[in-house]
C-alpha cells in the first residue's frame, strides 16, 4: 500500500474526496441510532488489530468439514489472483485446490492487503498465502509426529492427510481443525520461518490452471458488483454535470419527487434520484436536470491538449521520486554533437473502459453501512465512505465482488458514495450502475504525454547525449536500460485538463514508446541495425534474454532484410515493474488510407518463477491486444464536454484487430522471485508497431494513437 | 404502463411495464435473471445478447415491447453449474474467460453462430463475434472455445441439444 504513495501516476489517491455530504447531528444520530459512538471506539481498535493481517487466524481457517478457507484483502477483476492464491495455498498444505475456499476482498473478513495495483499481488500477497499455509502443514505434521512418537522428518503430507511408517495410523486437516493446538497457532503471529516448497517440487504451482469459479462465469451464476441484489432493492441514477466544472446553481426536485415510488436528494452538489427501475430512475433524472442552472467553465480542448501540457509544465522540485536523474553533462555533449536527434513523441489520453461500469450496491442497517462494489481498493473506499458520512470506519463494510476488469482504473469509490448516500435518504438498498457514457466521461483516464528527446551519438556511433522529459503522465519506465555517456531525465508535472490516474503500466507505455521509437531513430542515424544497435547498449542480461528470445523465433535477422510492399517489421523492448518483455511485429499498412494492421506478434516475457502457466499467457495476450490502444483510442473533448463517450466513437480492439499469427513465449526462471506480470508485457507492442511503420512507409510515427486526429504540440 | 407476456427459459412470465423500456433491464430487474450484462446501452458491445425467437438480439436497445410474445433464451436458461451446454463446456475447458463479465454474451453468440453454421471457418467466427467486446482482450482463447464447441457437435454427431 504505500508503495502506490510513491508512484506519481496514481494522482486518484491524491484527489480530494468526490463528496463530502452535509451531516446534521440529529440527522446524524437518527441514522447510526444514539450510544452508537461508545461501541464504534472499541470496533476501531479491532478495525486496527485485523488489518494487521499478521496472525495465522487472519489469513488461513480449517473447518472440521475439512474446507480450508484462504484470507486475503485482494480483489480479482479478471487477471486471475483468485487462482493463483488458491494454487499456492493447496501446494502448500499439500491438498487439491478444490478443497479451498477463497475469501477475498471483504473489509470485515479479511486483512488489508492493500489495493491491488502495482503488479504486488504476486509478490507481495503470494507469500503471505504460502507462509500460512505451509504454517498449517507445518502444525498437522507436529501433531502427527507428536501423537506417533516419531521425527517430523518422517511424516508425509498428500492429499491433505499426513501420514507415517506406520501405515494404519493417519491425520488430516479435519482433526487437525479440531485441535487446541490450532487454536493456539491461530492467534500466534505467522512464523516467519517457514519453509516453502521450492519450485523444482512443485505439483500444482507451475502447472497451467484455468479460473477456479470458471463454472460460475460461464453459467451467469457469478454475482458481480453491479448484480448484487437485496430485498426491496432501489436503483438510482445520478445528475451529471453538463461539463466539467460546471458548477449547479439551481435545480428544482419536486417534479421528481411527485412521481411515484421516486426518492430524490440534493446534497451539495450531489443530485440523485432512486426508484423501483433504471428506467424510473433515469426519467427522474431527466425531470429535474431539464431545471437545473448550471453556471460553465472554459475548459482546454484537446486539440489544443499537448500545447496546454507544454505549457503547464512545472519542473519538479528537487528532492523526492521525481527529481531529475542526471549523469554527466547532457547539455554540453548536446552542444557539441556532431549527430543530434530531437523528436517530440504525445500519447493522448485512453480510457480503462472496462466491460462493468462502476457499479455499487449500499445498505444501511443498525447504523452499520454494507455496500458491495466494484474497487481494486476496498479499504481505501471503506476509508472515504466513512469520511463522507462522518462514521468511524469499523462501521463500515466493503465487499468487492469479481467484478467486471479495472486495468488500474477502479481504485476510487464513486459508485459506493454515490449509491450510500441515496440508500440513506430513501432507507432502503440502493444499486448504482454507471452508464457506459458516464464511464467514459467522469472515470479517470490514462494521463496524456508529451516527451521530448534530444540526443546524440558520438563518433563511434554510441549514444552521447540523452535528453529525455516526460510532460504529464508520469515516472514508469522513464528511466533509459541503455547505456548513455551523458543524460538527463525527467518528468515535469502539468496541469491535466482531464481527470487522470492509474492505467496498466502506468507510464511506461508512453516512455517505453518515446524511448524505443527514438532508440530505432538514432540506429538509423548511426546507420546500424535496430537489434544490433540495442544490444551494443544494453548491459540487462535480462532485457537481452527476452530480446534474444523474441528475435531468434521471429527470425528477425532474416525477416528484417526482406522488403515486402507496404509491410515491415520491427522490434522493441522494455522493462517495468521487475519483469522484461520484447516484441518483434509485421505490420501492413493500407496503400490507401495509410491504416496499419498488425499481421504477426512474437513476444518474449519474463517475470522469474511461473505461477500459473495459463494464467500468464492470458496476461501477455490481453496486454498485447490491449496494447493495440495504439491503433484508434483517444479521448476527443471540447467544451469541457467528451466528444467520443461511446463504443461507437471510441474504438477499442475487437476480434478483427487480433493479429492471424501470435506468438508468445513465457521464460520460466525456475527459483527467481516470481514477480507480477498483468502490466509490463502491454509496454513494448506500441513501439515495436510504429517502427515497423517506418520499417514499411519510411514515414516515422511519433503518436499514440497512430490514427490521431489531434494535432502535434 | 402495460402487461407483456414474454416466454424466457421456456417459461411463460407476464410483466407489468413502460412499453418502452429495454428488455435487458426487464430481464436483470424484473425477472431477476442477471446473467444479462450491460456494457454500453446502444448495442455497441454485446454484453447484453440473448436469443430471442433463435436469434441473437442485443437486448440493451430493445424495448420490452417489441419482446412481446417471443421466446427468450438467456445464460441461465442454457444449462446449469450441474449440466452444462457444450459451449459453456467449451468455454470453461478453453479457460476462454479474464473477468468474465462478457462472457454468457459471447457464449449465446457462440450458440445462435453454431445453430446456424455448424463448421464455422475462422473468418465465419470472427464476422459473427466481431461485435462482442472483451476489454480483457481475450480474444484468442474465444476464439479456441469456439472452434473446441464446434468440434465437439461434430463428435457428437446428430444428437443436436438444440
Amino acid at each position: 500500500m504505500t508503495e502506490e504513495l510513491f508512484e506519481v501516476e496514481r494522482y486518484e489517491l491524491r484527489e480530494p474526496p468526490a463528496y463530502l455530504f452535509s451531516v446534521s447531528r440529529r440527522e446524524f444520530l437518527g441514522t447510526v441510532g444514539a450510544g452508537f459512538l461508545i461501541v464504534a471506539v472499541a470496533g476501531e481498535a479491532q478495525g486496527q488489530r485485523q488489518s494487521a493481517g499478521s496472525t495465522l487466524e487472519a489469513r488461513l481457517h480449517i473447518g472440521e468439514d475439512g474446507v480450508i478457507t484462504i484470507l486475503n484483502g485482494k480483489i480479482e477483476e479478471g487477471q486471475g489472483p483468485r487462482t493463483e492464491f488458491a494454487m499456492a495455498a493447496a501446494e502448500e498444505l499439500r491438498v487439491p485446490v478444490e478443497r479451498i475456499r477463497m475469501v477475498m476482498a471483504d473489509t470485515d473478513a479479511t486483512p488489508n492487503d492493500g489495493g491491488t495495483s502495482g503488479s504486488r499481488s504476486t509478490p507481495g500477497t503470494v507469500p503471505l498465502i504460502r507462509q500460512a499455509a505451509s504454517a498449517a502443514r507445518g502444525l498437522l505434521i507436529t501433531i502427527a509426529a507428536a501423537q506417533w512418537g516419531i521425527p517430523r522428518e518422517r511424516v508425509h503430507v498428500d492429499g491433505g492427510t499426513a501420514s507415517g511408517p506406520d501405515a494404519s495410523r493417519k491425520l488430516t486437516y479435519q482433526d487437525l481443525a479440531k485441535s487446541a493446538e490450532l487454536t493456539e497457532a491461530y492467534s500466534q503471529p505467522l512464523p516467519a520461518d517457514v519453509s516453502l516448497t521450492a519450485a523444482r517440487d512443485w505439483k500444482v504451482l507451475g502447472q497451467p490452471r484455468h479460473r477456479v469459479n470458471g463454472r460460475d462465469i460461464v453459467t451467469g451464476a457469478h454475482k458481480f458488483p453491479s448484480d448484487i441484489e437485496r430485498p426491496g432493492m432501489l436503483y438510482g441514477s445520478v445528475l451529471r454535470p453538463p461539463s466539467f466544472g460546471a458548477a449547479l446553481v439551481s435545480v428544482n426536485l419536486d417534479k421528481s419527487k411527485s412521481m411515484p415510488g421516486v426518492t430524490a436528494v440534493r446534497d451539495g452538489d450531489f443530485v440523485a434520484c432512486a426508484a423501483s427501475s433504471s428506467f424510473g430512475a433515469r426519467k427522474a433524472i431527466e425531470a429535474l436536470a431539464a431545471t437545473a442552472v448550471w453556471k460553465e467553465k472554459q475548459h482546454p480542448s484537446s486539440d489544443t491538449l499537448f500545447r496546454h501540457l507544454k505549457e503547464h509544465g512545472q519542473a519538479a522540485a528537487s528532492g523526492g521520486r521525481n527529481r531529475p536523474r542526471i549523469e554527466g553533462d547532457v547539455e554540453r555533449a548536446l552542444a557539441g554533437a556532431q549527430k543530434r536527434l530531437k523528436a517530440v513523441y504525445q500519447a493522448s489520453y485512453v480510457q480503462h473502459a472496462p466491460m462493468e461500469p462502476r457499479a455499487a450496491v449500499a445498505e444501511w442497517q443498525d447504523g452499520k453501512l454494507t455496500v458491495w462494489t466494484g474497487t481494486s481498493n476496498p479499504f481505501n473506499v471503506r476509508q472515504q465512505l466513512a469520511e463522507a458520512f462522518r462514521i468511524p470506519a469499523p462501521r463500515v463494510r466493503v465487499i468487492a465482488p469479481d467484478f467486471g476488469g479495472g486495468f488500474g482504473g477502479k481504485h476510487t469509490g464513486e459508485a459506493a458514495l454515490e449509491a450510500a448516500r441515496l440508500a440513506r435518504e430513501a432507507n432502503r438498498p440502493v444499486s448504482v450502475c454507471w452508464t457506459r457514457a458516464e464511464e467514459f466521461t467522469w472515470a479517470y483516464c490514462r494521463p496524456a504525454a508529451l516527451i521530448e528527446i534530444d540526443s546524440a551519438l558520438d563518433d563511434k556511433n554510441e549514444i552521447l547525449a540523452w535528453d529525455f522529459a516526460n510532460y504529464n503522465s508520469g515516472g514508469s519506465a522513464i528511466d533509459t536500460p541503455y547505456r548513455t555517456a551523458n543524460s538527463r531525465i525527467r518528468f515535469i508535472a502539468s496541469d491535466s485538463p482531464l481527470r487522470q490516474g492509474s492505467y496498466r503500466a502506468l507510464a511506461s507505455t508512453a516512455n517505453n514508446f518515446a524511448r524505443e521509437s527514438m532508440m530505432d531513430e538514432l540506429a538509423e542515424a548511426a546507420g546500424a541495425e535496430p537489434l544490433e544497435f540495442r544490444l551494443a547498449h544494453l548491459e540487462n542480461g535480462r532485457i537481452r534474454e527476452v530480446l534474444t528470445a523474441a528475435t531468434n523465433k521471429f527470425q528477425w535477422a532474416e525477416r528484417s532484410k526482406q522488403r515486402r510492399a507496404n509491410r515491415g517489421v520491427g522490434l522493441a523492448c522494455g522493462t517495468e515493474k521487475n519483469s522484461v518483455v520484447a516484441a518483434c511485429v509485421e505490420v501492413e499498412v493500407d496503400s490507401q488510407t495509410g491504416v496499419p494492421r498488425l499481421l504477426e506478434i512474437c513476444q518474449a516475457f519474463e517475470c522469474g518463477t511461473i505461477l500459473n502457466p495459463a494464467g500468464l499467457k492470458a496476461q501477455v495476450e490481453g496486454c498485447i491486444l490491449m496494447g493495440l490502444a495504439a491503433l484508434r483510442e483517444e479521448m476527443l473533448f471540447a467544451g469541457g464536454r467528451i466528444r467520443n463517450p461511446r463504443f461507437s466513437s471510441y474504438r477499442v480492439p475487437r476480434f478483427r484487430d487480433v493479429p492471424p499469427k501470435m506468438e508468445i513465449i513465457l521464460v520460466d526462471k525456475k527459483e527467481a522471485e516470481p514477480v507480477g506480470a498483468g502490466e509490463t508485457p502491454i509496454i513494448a507492442v506500441a513501439p515495436a508497431m510504429g517502427n515497423a511503420i517506418f520499417a514499411a512507409t519510411g514515414r516515422r510515427v511519433r503518436s499514440l494513437p497512430f490514427q490521431t486526429t489531434q494535432k502535434a504540440g | 404502463m402495460a402487461k407483456f407476456r414474454l416466454t424466457v427459459n421456456g417459461r411463460e412470465r407476464v410483466v407489468d411495464t413502460d412499453p418502452e423500456r429495454p428488455l435487458l433491464e426487464v430481464l436483470r430487474e424484473d425477472l431477476k435473471l442477471t446473467g444479462t450484462k450491460y456494457g454500453c446501452g446502444e448495442g455497441q458491445c454485446r454484453a447484453c445478447t440473448v436469443i430471442m425467437d433463435e436469434r441473437p438480439i442485443v437486448t440493451c436497445v430493445t424495448p420490452v415491447r417489441s419482446a412481446h410474445g417471443k421466446s427468450i433464451l438467456t445464460i441461465e436458461g442454457l444449462g446449469d453449474v450441474a449440466n452444462l451446454h457444450r459451449v459453456q463446456q467449451a468455454f470453461l475447458e478453453e479457460g476462454a474467460m479474464q473477468c468474465g463479465y462478457c462472457t454468457p454474451g459471447m457464449i449465446l453468440r457462440t450458440v445462435a453462430l453454431l445453430n446456424e453454421q455448424p463448421k464455422p471457418t475462422e473468418a465465419q467466427v470472427i464476422e459473427a463475434l466481431n461485435g462482442n467486446l472483451c476489454r480483457c482482450c481475450g480474444y484468442p482463447t474465444i476464439l479456441a472455445a469456439v472452434h473446441r464447441a464446434a468440434a465437439a457437435r461434430q463428435t457428437s454427431g446428430s444428437k443436436s441439444e438444440e
